[in-house]
């Protein structure tokens, strides 16, 4: 039985989460048997072959002239209809803006659940279960399927890529479906603010959040030094987002964004409950602190205490000095 | 227009997580229970548009176990119309089975339009909204960071991947609220004392078979103790050093 893909493409470009999903399909494929199979939606196929390297066998394309942005309800038609056509065993989504919103669509045009923000997928004989954080990262579920296909959403930079098999091929084929597109629908009409060079915090490899600690909006200059120098996205805490030093983009935690990065620094920042939600799942966290008892130094692999304002100016010339 | 805001009662984000002995949920004992902080801003939304049209109604929907009553009361204060209590007391029930029971209830109001909260912070499943919008056929905006009503349609906007995405609506239609959509209030004295005379309905309702069984919930291992490098700027250099040759990240 087929593992599906959804492939996410924004603007002709495969983003990069939608790799991280091929990736564990070929693992799942591994231990279950059967071909990785890709849908993607667009107005064009910018190249769809190529994801042959990612680790898909095949690729539905399913093409409408309104797929070069994204439609919810446009998509959702194609996908039950790859569904139909290939009766997967599993569906896999990244958890990205659109993963997030296509996959319960998708899932309840064919009434099956879905497991959202998955960070661990497994087979028990042939039976798929999943992990997914609860309570903002304070607890997990342990999650079966008692209806097929299974769907799921990979939480992004949680699942390695597949090894790129340079010069592999997937074998595309166009997707018919049926979808009217004259219906009352939501329109994506425009779009603002893509602030060029930084990936999202959401799936970047390191962040640099600052808190309350830098005193004043001013002072976050120091943390977009720190995260230049490391080729980091910034975050910040909630403290500083109500404040309105920061965006609302720019917050993690449970209200906020929920982030995995390989590194994490946490820069003025106590370590609140609710800000420990957004963060504590990443790999390595470092935080800098003058109060020796505050909570973030419970979940932190590194630390140091002591004054921000000394130690991060310290820190990114230091880290300048590596390159 | 009749608008619907459905929320959900959940655990205050401060809640220290206990496996009850079911070893698949939550153990409620000590919990404080609060109106989902997303769907706050959802009521809230709702609230401003009927105040700039002046005319209309909201009706807030809740699907839940006896305790959810206070939850929806929290919702007339803030100045929602009447309420209707969905009553089932399967703890944590899928998301799907909630989405339908919704869907039902909601078909039957007509409502211009629909509002959740993006995502509900026990289960954080971030699904029902978009799930009724499906079921019922209507359009749908996930994750509204801004909202603007002009008549039959509703010009938002969502957050995406390093900007944000303009999406045009034809009206009646589903949305999803995001933190920064506008500033929830506070339920004044006299919201609190007007919702006790306000309309709560409750109806007794079946969920259906199971779509996502929750086989186990788990508490994450401890992240294992970490170290204080040291002191002041003078800790730097060994901090790039073990983050560079032991935690090999930078
Ligand atoms: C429903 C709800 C949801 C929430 N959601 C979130 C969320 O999503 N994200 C979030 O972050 N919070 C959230 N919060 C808020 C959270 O409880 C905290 O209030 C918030 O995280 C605190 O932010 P902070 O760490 O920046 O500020 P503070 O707690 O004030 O911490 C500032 C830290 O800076 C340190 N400091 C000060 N000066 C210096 C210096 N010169 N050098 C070094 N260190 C210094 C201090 O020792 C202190 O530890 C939520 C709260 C609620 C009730
Ligand atoms: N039991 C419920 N009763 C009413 N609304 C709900 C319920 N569960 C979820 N919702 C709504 O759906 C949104 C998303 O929930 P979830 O998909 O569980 O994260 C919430 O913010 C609520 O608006």
């Amino acid at each position: 039985m087929s593992i599906l893909v959804f492939i996410e493409q924004r603007g002709g470009q495969v983003r990069p989460v939608s790799r991280e999903a091929l990736g564990e399909a070929t693992r799942l494929a591994a231990s279950m048997g059967g071909p990785v199979v890709g849908v993607c939606c667009a107005d064009s196929d910018s190249g769809l072959a190529s994801l042959g390297e990612a680790g898909a066998d095949q690729v539905l394309f399913a093409q409408h002239e309104a797929f070069g942005t994204y439609d919810g309800a446009g998509y959702a038609v194609a996908v039950a209809e790859a569904v139909r056509k290939v009766s997967p065993k599993a569906v896999l989504f990244a958890a990205s803006a659109m993963g997030k919103d296509l996959a319960p669509r998708v899932a309840a045009r064919l009434g099956v659940g879905l497991a959202s923000d998955c960070t661990a997928v497994a087979t028990e004989g042939d039976k798929l279960v999943a992990r997914r954080p609860v309570f903002a990262g304070k607890a997990f579920q342990k999650v079966a399927f008692p209806l097929s296909p299974a769907l799921l959403s990979l939480r992004p930079k949680v699942f390695a890529v597949a090894a790129t098999q340079v010069g592999r091929n997937a074998v595309v084929e166009p997707l018919p479906f049926t979808w009217d597109a004259s219906a009352p629908r939501a329109r994506v009409t425009g779009s603002t603010g893509a602030k060029g060079g930084r990936p999202d915090l959401t799936e970047s490899e390191i962040v640099v959040s600052g808190g309350r600690g830098l005193k004043g909006p001013e002072h976050f200059a120091l943390v977009e030094q720190l995260a230049d120098a490391l080729g980091a996205t910034v975050g910040a805490s909630r403290a500083v987002v109500d404040a309105g030093w920061r965006p609302h983009g720019e917050q993690v935690g449970q209200t906020g964004k929920v982030v995995s990065p390989k590194l994490y620094v946490a820069v003025g920042i106590s370590g609140a409950i609710q800000h420990l939600a957004g963060m504590s799942s990443s790999r390595c966290i470092v935080a800098i602190n003058k109060d020796p008892e505050a909570p973030i130094f419970k979940v932190a692999d590194y630390g140091i205490v002591g004054d921000l304002f000394e130690i991060v100016p310290a820190l990114t010339a230091a880290v300048k000095q590596l390159h | 227009m009749l608008q619907v805001v459905c929320i959900k009662q959940v655990a205050d984000t401060e809640t220290r997580v206990k496996v009850a002995a079911d070893g698949r949920t939550l153990d409620p004992s000590g919990v404080t229970w609060i109106l989902n902080p997303y769907d706050e801003f959802a009521v809230e939304e709702a609230l401003r548009l009927k105040a700039k049209l002046a005319t209309g109604e909201v009706v807030a929907i809740s699907l839940g176990g006896a305790s959810v009553a206070t939850t929806l009361r929290n919702a007339l204060a803030m100045g929602a119309d009447r309420a209707l209590h969905l009553r089932n007391d399967t703890p944590s029930p899928d998301a799907l089975a909630v989405a339908r029971a919704l869907a039902d209830a909601i078909r039957a109001l007509a409502p211009g339009i629909v509002w959740f909260g993006k995502s509900a912070v026990d289960d954080d499943g971030a699904q029902v909204g978009a799930m009724v919008a499906e079921l019922l056929d209507l359009p749908c905006v996930t994750v509204v960071a801004k909202f603007d009503h002009q008549g039959a349609i509703a010009i938002v906007e969502r957050e995406i991947e390093g900007g944000r995405e303009v999406v045009e609506v034809a009206l009646p239609a589903v949305f999803t609220t995001d933190k920064g959509l506008n500033e929830p209030r506070y339920a004044s004295l006299k919201g609190i004392m007007a919702a006790k005379k306000k309309p709560i309905e409750e109806r007794a309702i079946d969920l259906g078979a199971v779509n996502l069984e929750v086989e186990a919930l788990e508490l994450p291992a401890p992240r294992a103790a970490g170290r204080i490098i040291g002191e002041g700027a003078a800790a730097v250099p060994e901090l790039v050093r073990v983050l560079r040759e032991e935690a090999k990240v930078i």
